[in-house]
């Protein structure tokens, strides 16, 4: 009972560092500007499709493409927000949500155009498929890898943050924008940088997505409602809690759906809603 | 004393007058019967889809509240409509009733959870409700026939006019029907109810100082708003005689809060706009490209906010300010 | 001089009475956008296929395809385009429907307008009692999954089995219809489970199954990205494909699913009515076509539906002469029978749905590819359901 207890945190654990992957750089972008970016799972799509290019086209190994696929994703961001992005600052919610979900038709669209609508995989190197033995209970090496890139890129996102100057001045800028200007920090600037960073994130969380479910042109859509989840509930501008925030929905919707197949999809809605009422400015929130 | 309450109600009274523009939009709205006969299948579910922005507006562009789980209401609605059909009896028009009157009471009980709450988590708790719904609605397939959708009914006519190929019947039903809840609504957002709520969007912290009962009117406004949500929802299952889970989905949530602010939120006739743009957009665009057509939409959406911000009816109305 | 001018007076009798034929329209609302986009390409690929192997006229008129995007699961679209098809363009022959919500209200429009119609797709059982005008060229559920069921339990010689479904239509259909012919066949279901329909993650799920370590386990879920997660949850989960057998139906182990899944797909044994590594020699030949078609993307069950529902129309045609009245069409094609890359194939006369063989394949690696390898057939299956409906009239 133990050890199948013990699979099933690990696994919902490890698919909860994907959705932390995917949603982290969000999170820091909604806190820091207040720009609603729908389209940040087109991001996590560029991503992807970076990988499956170099990997199955130009055979690229798979570890390879990794820090390709984060840097197509944060390239294609910058032009994006100085061209785009950087004109809504100021507009209202809802023009900067009409404005990020034609981006994403735009992008689902053109991902279907250029390598169409059939599903993606790739092939990752042999130590990373199958199956690691401990003590009777076996932890599937991708997730591992998973669990290991995740904390990594947590680890550096935090040094980052409290080390850096530049980390500095995008704590200020989350915390009170006006101020952090009036003290001479160049806000618009720190947030481009964020930007790319936030988006570069969503690409690699694309590319290691692929192994565990798939790449097609409407990904962008279909993992947008959960990484708003991810953001909600773990409070806008914050790491912590986006990693937080991922880690329980993860561990709770594997932990449900173990336990209590019949509510199937709606644990991960029922834990949402019942943290939301809770905590409405999320787990780690400020505002 | 005396002209501060004339002007007061001389205020109302220019606010409900009609103006000319409006009533030649109306007027124009039977255009399609006489010129574009075979597109009013079309105009029927766009008139649908306007009433369900309508409905929205009331939320988003009058209280403040934005939701991205108003299909919840739409599908009660359309479901109430169709069960209706299936196990008692095919009017419609008493079918419309119930079907308001049920999503009335769902979105009253659900009020007195979702006003409480603002920005992100306003937004995604009424993601969350509409996501519960809609696998409740996908899991009680015995009720609902689940993803093949409620099979086994049909609504032949209304009022004794057959629903028919060319749509004609469910054009002039689902035209009269938005028509009537158009007037309410016009007369409830120029009525001090539409004030307060104003009010309430643009400083919610300021109204109760001036006696205003915030969560009452929001509760009051997120029902209205319900019901006429479900009245769209009930049309459409009439005219189609169809009903399936796709009416209580995320897309159809996002779709309609998307033609709401592309056609201009608290504007009264922003949702309206909205709908006509969005739909026939799609329709032309994707009978040209069925593969790409949202290509092209996605271009539309972005050229609209980068050209004319707060949607088009915002856009075009601070263009004729800065050209007066 | 007379002679020139009799000829040009019949000349120009002869002209109109052509021009008066015009095309032939067929109406597809498909699903060419969103989830379902890809099933649909297949799909007109397909179809598209059909008409490059054997031209694009029959019985001296041209054949025009007319498509549109229902834009995924949405009967109101799949009605109003359907009507408007109708009305609007006028068309002779509807046709396509992927998913069974828009079959059916596209099944409302072809009964009341009296147009001939041929489902490509949908594979709910009811679907074909819509409208008396229609027939389907794809496959139903029970037809396959009843079939398995009963497979499973007399040569396959299992005797427990534990279901996993996805919860949702077809899901339901395929859990019940595998069941009843389960039980039918003396077997023992040990236990089920359903999936939410968008579900990433099949751990919580895999374990449960293993928890309970029944003889055989029966999934069905929907192509995509679902078939490579389910199959790697196996493998991580650690279930020994030699103790406790896996079934599946045909898109769990579909051409994307089988790259995806990698060696953990081996053993997988499934029942279905169509892969492209069928030795037919007619089979070859449609792939090599359907590859220049689409781009060198190979066929799957969504384009064999598309290439026999061509295939149906044009024999349809051909019988009627060129007429498209939807009573002539509908005569002509019950009983309809024909070799098909699948196999052998009918209409049948008295339910309009299709009759084929059924294989039973397993996984297996040959010359370094994963392919599924047919080691039994049950030869021209009816619907059972059909029947059924049948018996109880």
């Amino acid at each position: 009972m133990f050890s199948s207890l013990a699979g099933v945190l690990f696994d919902g654990f490890a698919y909860g560092m994907l959705l932390f992957l995917l949603s982290v750089g969000l999170s820091v972008t909604l806190g820091m500007m207040n720009f609603v970016n729908l389209a940040h799972c087109s991001f996590a799509m560029v991503g992807g499709y970076a990988t499956v290019t170099l990997a199955n086209k130009f055979g690229w190994p798979f570890l390879a493409t990794l820090p390709m696929a984060f840097l197509a994703a944060a390239l294609l961001s910058i032009p994006l927000e100085r061209i785009l992005y950087r004109r809504l600052y100021r507009a209202s919610d809802l023009d900067q949500c009409l404005l990020t979900i034609g981006i994403v038709f735009i992008s689902v669209a053109a991902f279907a155009w250029f390598y169409t609508t059939e599903q993606q995989s790739t092939q990752v190197p042999s130590w990373l498929q199958g199956s690691v033995q401990v003590g009777g209970m076996s932890f599937a090496a991708y997730r591992i890898f998973l669990i290991v890139v995740s904390l990594a890129v947590t680890g550096a996102l935090i040094l980052l943050l409290e080390k850096t100057r530049f980390g500095a001045q995008v704590r200020a800028a989350v915390d009170n924008q006006r101020m952090a200007r009036g003290l001479g920090i160049d806000v618009d600037r720190a947030f481009m940088f964020t930007f790319a960073l936030g988006g570069g994130l969503a690409g690699l969380g694309g590319a290691l997505a692929i192994q565990v479910v798939g790449l097609d042109p409407t990904f962008a859509l279909s993992y947008l409602v959960y990484v708003l989840i991810v953001v909600a509930v773990g409070g806008l501008g914050s790491i912590g809690g986006s990693f937080v925030a991922a880690s329980v929905l993860g561990i709770s919707d594997m932990a449900g759906k173990y336990y209590f197949p019949w509510l199937g999809a709606f644990l991960i809605y029922l834990v949402m809603v019942a943290l939301l009422m809770w905590r409405p400015v999320g787990l780690f929130g400020k505002r | 004393m005396a002209s501060a309450e004339q002007s007061a109600t001389g205020y109302f009274a220019r606010q409900v007058r009609w103006r000319p523009l409006e009533i030649a939009f109306w007027l124009a709205a039977l255009l399609p019967f006489v010129a574009t006969p075979s597109y009013l299948s079309l105009a029927s579910q766009v008139a649908i889809t306007a009433l369900f922005a309508l409905s929205l507006d009331l939320l988003v562009g009058y209280a403040g509240l934005v939701s991205l789980g108003h299909a919840a209401f739409f599908g009660v609605g359309a479901y109430t409509a169709g069960l209706i059909a299936k196990h008692y009896w095919t009017e419609p028009l008493s079918g419309l009733l119930i079907a308001a009157v049920l999503s009335g009471i769902v979105g009253y009980a659900l009020s007195h959870i979702i006003v409480r709450f603002r920005h992100l988590a306003l937004i995604m708790l009424t993601l969350g409700f509409g996501l519960l719904l809609h696998e409740a609605a996908n899991s009680a397939s015995m009720l609902t026939g689940g993803a093949d959708g409620l099979q086994g009914f049909k609504v032949p006519s209304v009022l004794g006019f057959r629903f028919d190929m060319f749509g004609r019947t469910a054009y002039a039903y689902s035209l009269a029907v938005l028509f009537v809840c158009f007037l309410i609504a016009r007369r409830i957002i120029h009525s001090p109810f539409g004030l307060a709520l104003r009010g309430i969007r643009e400083n919610a912290a300021r109204m109760p100082a001036i006696g205003a009962a915030n969560q009452a009117h929001l509760r009051k406004a997120y029902t209205l708003a319900a019901v006429m949500a479900g009245i769209a929802g009930a049309l459409l299952t009439h005219t189609t005689s169809t009903v399936s889970l796709e009416v209580l989905s995320f897309g159809r949530s996002a779709d309609v809060l998307v033609i709401l602010i592309l056609g201009g939120a608290g504007r009264l006739y922003g949702g309206i706009l909205g709908a006509i743009i969005y739909m026939v957009a799609r329709d032309q665009f994707s009978g040209a490209n069925p593969q790409f057509w949202y290509f092209w939409i996605g271009l539309l959406l972005v050229a609209v906010v980068m050209f004319l911000p707060n949607g088009i009816l915002g856009g075009l109305s601070a263009l004729y300010k800065k050209h007066k | 001089m007379k002679l020139a001018i009799a000829a040009a007076v019949a000349a120009a009798f002869a002209v109109p009475a052509h021009a008066q034929q015009g095309p032939i329209k067929i109406g597809m609302p498909l699903t060419l956008s969103g989830q379902f986009a890809d099933a649909a390409s297949q799909m007109l690929n397909g179809a598209k296929t059909y008409m490059k192997m054997h031209g694009d006229t029959v019985a001296g008129r041209k054949i025009e395809l007319i498509t549109k995007d229902v834009g995924g699961p949405a009967p109101d679209v799949a009605k109003r385009l359907s009507q408007e098809l109708v009305v609007r363009d006028n068309v002779d022959i509807l046709a396509g429907y992927v998913l069974t919500p828009n079959a059916m209200a596209g099944g409302d429009v072809s009964a009341e307008a009296k147009k001939f119609m041929v489902v490509m797709n949908a594979a709910t059982s009811v679907v074909i009692t819509k409208s008396p005008y229609m027939i389907r060229t794809s496959v139903t559920l029970p037809q396959v999954m009843e079939t398995f069921g009963t497979w499973a339990a007399t040569k396959g010689g299992l005797k427990q089995s534990y279901t996993m479904v996805t919860d949702y239509g077809p899901g339901h259909d395929a859990e019940g219809a595998f069941q009843r012919a389960f039980k039918e066949a003396g077997g023992n279901i040990v236990g089920s489970v359903r999936f939410p329909v968008a579900n990433p993650d099949f751990s919580a799920f895999v374990q449960r199954a293993k928890d309970v370590g029944p003889q055989s386990i029966y999934i069905f879920i929907p192509g995509g990205a679902q078939p490579a997660a389910l199959g790697k949850a196996f493998a991580e989960r650690g279930i020994d494909k030699k103790k406790t057998r896996i079934l599946g139906s045909g898109e769990t182990t579909a051409e994307a699913a089988l790259k995806s899944m990698g060696d953990t797909a081996l053993d997988i044994i499934t029942a279905w009515h169509y892969d492209y590594t069928d030795k037919r020699a007619l089979n070859q030949k449609f792939v090599k076509e359907y590859n220049a078609v689409s781009n060198g993307r190979n066929p799957d069950f969504f384009s064999i539906g598309g290439y026999d529902g061509m295939h149906a129309i044009y024999e349809t045609l051909k019988k009627t002469g060129g007429k498209t009245d939807a009573e002539a069409m509908i005569g002509a094609a019950k009983g309809l029978k024909w070799e098909s890359p699948r196999g052998p194939m009918m209409i049948d006369p008295e339910t309009r749905d299709v009759v084929q063989n059924v294989y039973i394949r397993r996984v297996e690696k040959v010359g370094g590819e994963l392919i599924n390898v047919p080691f039994d057939t049950i030869p021209m299956v009816k619907d059972p359901a059909g029947e059924r409906r049948k018996q109880q009239k």
